[in-house]
């Protein structure tokens, strides 16, 4: 069994699983973070970005001056921006049989994958992760579409210029890997390839492994994995949440009993509680609009929103907000507020019963029906009439490169009355701001993961109780900015095994059973002989007949008398030769007893010696030795067959024969 | 005995007797027997049997166990005790055979019933009541009872079990005490016979090897040192003492927490605490040997011993001091140099306790905060206190919950990593730390900026709970107190000012949190804040250039209560101090905004919550008493809407808070009384007449709410008016001045509204109420009567043993009368 390490994401996972004889990719998760090194691109001509100055070498080499541009202290490749894809060349893809995908933001890379590599599997997910990675891989396909640009930076990225240049571009790794964003009909291509599938459903893969999806407690049908065999089974553990928030809660009982649990997608805030989080996000929200300033969340379109929309809910009333404006602004907006409302059954107990009341499951529905919260697609058109301020905006991207946010922040970026709120934790908020510096406007930082934590991983690893774990090698030391928090990783025995970025790992355990199944006249024909109490043996003749991964004991044909007894069959028959057997033997030999029996048939001079493995019983008189040990006796006699055959009755008058 | 009750009391018995009827109400029987136990310390039991035969046919029927209830058996049993605690009564009892045949083998321990714990802990509580004479000993030897109470000690419920111990105790004392035994020895025979079976039985048990077993033998033991302080008890101890202490030689001790129970009790007995039967060395032994959970409540009995060896006390004050030393240890870039005593280096198993997991190690500190805390507390704490030590470990813990300590050390590493966001670890920290603000004269002042600082990580961390966050706000307050406490209230303190200026921006965020408990935390500590400080021009500084004021008066609109309550009381500080936020700022130049007055008179009237309304009459009531300037214009007219709003409130603490204010308008409306050896103060205002007093009064509609609270059916609210109304009518109708108008048509027409009122009809209206009509109506009511008949407690009817009686039977139907109802 192997694991293909393709991506070194701990939360953005691209695992492939070699199990039996089946290959399954695990997760096909995108790192947008390289994204970072490039220049926003804004929706509006932004007379600021468009006469940034060029960057050129020291040595004064002008040719890198239409790729690389300086802003704000920092150099920026001007190009369309490029993402850093899962590792291809490690294992060939089309021989990739099935895709597992956990949750909606671990499907960014899957066009990559099943449309430029050979791929012709099938692709697994539930219904709500199919469509809200939809509306996510949509939006961002629509940020970069709609800011076209004519120009793709690559000379920067030859290994000699790039160690030339500053960081964090010198430190850039992979860059050759990078690739613009897919198109929306690579997309829909790619997303006709996955099949949905219910939590719990059983799903058959070649009759070798068995795969189920677990709710992870994450997004609105996030799932964990459990891929088994009879005797085996793996359990994929990628972004799940034991908090109550809006989706069902986390499946823990179906985990136990792995042999290995292969442990992604904790939460990349470990010290930030998301409760408190929520709290400062909501007070500085409302210090913020109090004093007439604007507040800018950038975000994307599903998942933590959907909380933090519930939480405004409940608290604009009492911060005396009721007349803000909250603005949601993303091309898929309207979609993922409306979704979010059908996936009921994919939502927890209480938003459930909502439905049957029936209400709207998400308090939002009543933030737009009294207008206190609004939806478009863009700033462009209706939201331009409608704006007004003092507000608060949600929208895209949180990497600050793409979509409206980038227009927010040049428009609100001088004045320190108007505050950014970073809640999604991808992003390095000050690497996103980079770009933007100096910026007068107030940056608040409350991520929000809800993802397991260190403590929730050390309770959850107690209660399923793998025989091994295995995790991406960032949570088996503390973050390297707190490096005396041993608290901070995973802490199991025994220790987790961890991968990086193109390892092949050997799981450590050995499959070593395969489950037979018996015909019933097979069955009936065997005759078990209780060899201990409890245990019962028969001997089986049968034929092994295995297609689709399934072995079947059927009965040997009838044995057709031989015309020609003669003729000797062929070696290639394949009906085996069913000659009469010799018994098999049980049981063990009593050396003293052994020894009176021979004396009373009349041997003399016996004489015993212990041994390492047993005894020798040595026949002086006959010359003869018998070789005692646990699984062979041996009688060793000087060609005397009639000594040799007497003796050899003696010694199976002790052992039992079936 | 009340006769009236003699005459109920067969009926009673009667029902109770009756299995047909079962008495549901388990208080009632609770009730009767507490009557009893009254009645039968006063008077003869025997008697009580003789005049009243039906309790002994109720005791008897109980022998006929299958017609009884359980309740009934166990109510039955309670009695017999109490009246089998005299002598002469029980000699009457065990004439009829009755005690033995409910205490003894035959009695219930057979029967289904005795699987009712109720009925096991009636027999235990009869035996109780009964063993206080030697005739009860032999009794109780001669029935079998002390081993049946052997086995009742291992009952399933603890209340049987804990009572079986207590028996025990006292059939041991009794027995003992019996006898006048000159001289207790260690053999079998010098113990009267019946204490030998009890001491034996403990022996056993603590050689038995068997955990509850000897934590309850240690348990009696405890009591009977507890309970009993003659020098038998030290014969007692001299018997058993070998086998207590070779309990402390194990490994680890399972018992230990009996174990520390007892050796208190003995150092609180007179008979051990002065004698020199080796208990201290037992102690010192018993603290070194217990683990570091188990020794801390054991080191703080000791130290609240008033007699006891310094060396002892000092080694015990090092036991609560041992997991502090460890964590300061813990963060100490340099081991050892903490100076408090030896932490982790020198004992591995306050390390091991520390390190092994996250509860034991909050277990550990958390009680050795709470334990120190305490300490500090009293009048006797430790000396020498190590003050400045102990802040510095309280504030590391802090840290260490907070990840903000980055140790170098890895114990420091794992402490780090064990505490984080415990949050049972920062409460008892934060209560520590504010405790530790007394007594800070000495604190150095590097001590008090690190306190500063880590309050203040508190109370802007987003990650502090609201609990936490409400801890850290007493602690900073008691820190804030003392600290100008120390300096004066004209020196301002180095450390007050820059941390005010902190301060607010933090508060500001507070108040927007959307979790109410943190919003009321916060208001709670702004109002104590600003009753301190709201004069000083630094704070005020502060406060004013921050958005503080606005915010609060935000919160009157809160969607809780609670939050509404507190904003309420917050602003009335604010504006009692000149702070609260003027109306129709700059900022809001289109909203149109009430007077802070007006706003609370507007919550007072329609906030559907209780607390808001009384926070609103405490406030009125505060500004009144101050002159608050906000009151002073037109005030006849603003109080006048305040009483009539108040009158109508369904909740009875505002309409008692609307007195209180009454009672502060009237004491200033009247001035100050005409006191014979008062100073005549020189700018005094001119004495207002006794006529133009009650004029006000009306026109401020005091008197028709005073008159209408006086029939309140809410006791306090009529007994707050009586009180007020007697105060008008010394000071205003003393018996001359004012001419009454007894005959005034008006006055009748009053009066007989206030009849009505009386009766119920509160709809009638009052007629008016002109000086002579008041005067008149004071000098009729009869207001001392009123006063004395509210002074009684609303139940004192009910309470009567009479009253009880006749419940009971009411209940159950069998008071006469209701026969004919039987169609």
């Amino acid at each position: 069994m192997k694991l293909y390490c393709l991506s070194g994401h701990p939360t953005l996972p691209c695992n492939i699983l070699k199990f039996k004889s089946t290959t399954i990719m695990l997760d096909c998760g995108l790192d947008m973070t390289s994204t970072l090194n490039f220049l926003p691109l804004p929706l509006v001509q932004s007379p600021r970005l468009s006469n940034l100055p060029s960057w050129s070498l020291k040595d004064g080499n002008a040719y890198l001056d239409k790729e690389l541009k300086e802003c704000s202290g920092h150099v920026f490749v001007d190009s369309v921006p490029e993402f850093c894809l899962p590792e291809t060349e490690l294992i060939d893809m089309s021989t990739v049989d099935v895709i597992l995908i956990s949750n909606y933001h671990c499907m960014m890379a899957l066009p990559y994958i099943t449309e430029h590599t050979g791929f012709t599997g099938t692709v697994y997910a539930t219904e709500p992760t199919l469509q809200i990675g939809r509306l996510l891989m949509e939006e961002l396909v629509n940020f970069i579409e709609r800011v076209p640009k004519a120009q793709s930076a690559s000379l920067w990225k030859n290994k000699d210029v790039q160690r030339l240049l500053p960081s964090p571009l010198k430190d850039a790794v992979e860059v050759s890997t990078w690739r613009r964003c897919y198109s929306m009909q690579e997309v829909n291509s790619a997303l006709s390839k996955i099949q949905l599938v219910g939590y719990s459903q059983k799903i058959e893969l070649f009759g070798a492994v068995q795969v189920t999806p677990l709710s992870s407690g994450y997004a609105l049908g996030s799932s964990n994995w459990v891929i088994q065999s009879h005797y085996e089974k793996v359990s994929y553990v990628s972004g799940s949440s034991l908090l109550t928030t809006h989706p069902q809660p986390m499946d823990q009982a179906s985990l136990k009993n792995s042999d290995v649990l292969l442990l992604t997608g904790l939460t990349q805030i470990p010290t930030a509680n998301p409760d408190g989080m929520v709290g400062e996000f909501c007070s500085n929200l409302a210090l913020t609009v109090r004093n007439g300033g604007n507040v800018l969340v950038p975000c994307y379109p599903s998942g933590v929103i959907y909380d933090l929309l519930e939480c405004l809910y409940q608290y604009i009333d009492s911060a005396g907000l009721s007349n803000v404006p909250f603005y949601f602004i993303s091309p898929v907006a309207n979609s993922s507020l409306e979704f979010s409302q059908i996936f009921a059954e994919w939502l927890c107990h209480n938003k459930q019963t909502k439905v049957y009341l029936p209400e709207p499951p998400f308090p939002h529905a009543e933030l737009i029906q009294t207008n206190k919260l609004k939806h478009y697609p863009s700033i462009h058109g209706d939201f331009s009439n409608d704006f007004r301020q003092p507000c608060v905006v949600f929208t895209g991207h949180p990497s600050l490169r793409f979509g409206d946010v980038v227009h927010f922040l040049e428009l609100w970026g001088k004045s320190s009355l108007n505050t950014v709120i970073f809640t999604e934790p991808d992003f390095s908020y000050l690497d996103a701001l980079a770009p933007y510096q100096p910026l007068a406007m107030k940056c608040i930082y409350c991520p929000i993961d809800t993802r397991l934590n260190f403590i929730q991983v050390s309770k959850l690893l107690k209660e399923v109780q793998p025989l091994h774990v295995v995790c991406p090698e960032q949570y088996t030391q503390p973050p390297p900015t707190q490096s005396h928090r041993m608290d901070l990783m995973i802490d199991c025995q025994p220790p987790a095994m961890s991968y990086r970025r193109a390892e092949v790992l050997a799981l450590p355990f050995k499959r070593r059973y395969e489950k037979i199944e018996i015909m019933p006249e097979l069955a009936d024909s065997l005759v078990p002989m209780e060899i201990k109490p409890g245990i019962s043996l028969a001997t089986v003749s049968a034929v092994l007949h295995t297609k689709d991964n399934k072995h079947v004991l059927q009965p040997p044909p009838r044995s057709t008398q031989p015309t020609s007894g003669k003729k000797r069959k062929r070696v290639s028959d394949d009906i085996p030769d069913c000659k009469v057997l010799k018994p098999l033997l049980s049981g063990s030999i009593p050396v003293e007893q052994f020894v009176q029996t021979l004396e009373k048939h009349g041997f003399s001079d016996i004489k015993v010696e212990d041994t390492a493995k047993g005894h020798i019983v040595l026949l002086q008189e006959a010359e003869t030795l018998i070789q005692i040990e646990e699984d062979s006796t041996h009688i060793i006699c000087d060609n005397d067959e009639m000594l040799r055959v007497r003796l050899r009755d003696l010694v199976l008058k002790f052992l039992q024969k079936f | 005995m009340d006769p009236e009750c003699s005459r109920l009391l067969p009926a009673l018995c009667a029902v109770l007797a009756d299995p047909r009827q079962p008495m549901t109400d388990d208080t009632c029987l609770e009730k009767l027997l507490d009557w009893f136990k009254t009645v039968t310390e006063t008077e003869s039991s025997l008697l009580l049997l003789q005049e009243n035969p039906c309790l002994v046919e109720l005791l008897s029927q109980a022998l006929k166990f299958q017609d009884v209830s359980s309740r009934i058996l166990s109510f039955s049993l309670r009695l017999a005790g109490i009246f089998a605690a005299q002598e002469n009564c029980f000699q009457f009892l065990q004439q009829g055979e009755l005690l033995l045949g409910l205490f003894g083998e035959a009695g219930p321990l057979g029967l289904p019933a005795w699987n009712v714990p109720s009925v096991r802990s009636g027999w235990i509580q009869g035996l109780c009541s009964l063993a206080k004479h030697p005739s009860a000993e032999q009794f109780l030897v001669d029935c079998g009872a002390v081993d049946t109470i052997f086995s009742l000690q291992g009952d399933s419920s603890l209340f049987v079990a804990s009572a079986a111990s207590q028996l025990l105790v006292q059939v041991l004392s009794l027995s003992i005490q019996g006898r006048a035994t000159p001289h207790l020895g260690s053999s079998d025979g010098d113990w009267p016979s019946c204490a030998q079976s009890i001491v034996g039985y403990l022996e056993e048990s603590l050689r038995s090897g068997a955990t509850p077993q000897i934590t309850q033998a240690l348990k009696v033991l405890t009591t009977t040192f507890g309970r009993c302080h003659h020098s038998w008890t030290e014969a007692l101890w001299m018997r058993l003492s070998p086998l207590v202490t070779c309990l402390l030689e194990k490994d680890t001790v399972p018992t230990a927490h009996s174990l520390a129970d007892l050796f208190l009790s003995m150092a609180r007995s007179p008979t051990f605490g002065s004698s020199d039967c080796d208990l201290w060395v037992t102690l010192a032994q018993t603290l070194s040997c217990l683990s570091p959970t188990q020794a801390g409540p054991l080191a703080l009995g000791i130290l609240k011993l008033h007699v006891c060896p310094q060396a002892l006390k000092t080694q015990a004050f090092d036991v609560l001091l041992q997991p502090l030393a460890c964590v300061l240890e813990a963060a100490a870039q340099v081991p050892g140099s903490s100076g408090l005593p030896d932490g982790t280096g020198s004992n591995p198993t306050m390390a091991d306790a520390l390190l092994a997991s996250t509860s034991s190690c909050a277990a550990l500190l958390c009680q050795s905060l709470a334990h120190l805390g305490e300490l500090q507390a009293l009048p006797h704490s430790p000396r020498p206190w190590p003050q400045v030590l102990l802040l510095e470990a309280t504030v590391m813990t802090l840290r260490f919950c907070s990840g903000s300590a980055v140790p170098i050390s890895s114990v420091g590493g794992r402490l780090c990593g064990i505490l984080a966001s415990c949050i049972r670890v920062q409460r008892a920290a934060l209560d520590f730390l504010g405790m530790l603000s007394q007594g800070t004269g000495a604190c150095p002042q590097e001590s008090v900026t690190q306190v500063f600082a880590i309050l203040l990580e508190y109370l802007r961390s987003p990650e502090s709970s609201p609990t936490v966050l409400k801890k850290a706000f007493q602690a900073t307050l008691r820190w804030l107190l003392s600290m100008s406490k120390a300096c004066g209230s004209n020196n301002p303190d180095p450390h007050t000012q820059p941390f005010l200026r902190e301060l607010f921006p933090v508060m500001q965020k507070r108040l927007c949190n959307p979790c109410w408990e943190v919003r009321d935390s916060a208001l709670e500590f702004l109002t104590h804040l600003t009753t301190h400080w709201g004069g000083q021009p630094d704070f005020r500084q502060a406060l004013l250039a921050s958005d503080v004021p606005e915010l609060t008066q935000q919160l009157l609109q809160d969607p809780e209560a609670y939050v509404r309550a507190s904003a309420v009381t917050a602003m009335g500080q604010l504006a009692s101090q000149g702070l609260h936020a003027t109306p129709s700022g700059p900022e809001h130049p289109g909203a149109k905004q009430k007077s802070l007055p007006q706003e609370l008179l507007h919550i007072l009237s329609l906030d559907s919550e209780g607390f808001p309304r009384r926070a609103v009459m405490q406030v009125f009531t505060q500004w009144l008493q101050d002159g608050h300037p906000a009151m002073a214009e037109d005030l006849e007219q603003f109080m006048a809407r305040v009483f009539q709003v108040v009158s109508r409130d369904l909740d009875w603490e505002v309409r008692v808070q609307g007195l209180e204010l009454a009672r502060v308008f009237l004491a200033q409306t009247l001035g100050p009384p005409d006191c014979p050896y008062a100073v005549a103060l020189p700018a005094a205002t001119p004495p207002t007449s006794p006529a133009e007093v009650l004029r006000t009064l009306g026109r401020v509609q005091l008197l028709e709410f005073a008159f209408r609270a006086l029939f309140d059916c809410d006791r306090p609210v009529a007994q707050k008016s009586c009180d007020l109304l007697l105060l008008l009518r010394a000071r205003t109708a003393p018996g001359g001045g004012l001419q009454g108008a007894e005959c005034n048509p008006e006055a009748v027409t009053v009066e007989a509204a206030l009849r009505a009122w009386q009766a119920g009809e509160q709809g009638q209206p009052l007629g008016e109420l002109v000086p002579e009509v008041v005067v008149a109506i004071l000098r009729t009511l009869d207001l001392e009567g009123l006063q004395a008949t509210l002074a009684e407690s609303s139940d004192h009817v009910e309470q009567s043993p009479r009253s009880l009686l006749q419940d009971m039977l009411a209940a159950v139907g069998a008071l006469g009368g209701h026969e004919a109802d039987c169609y």
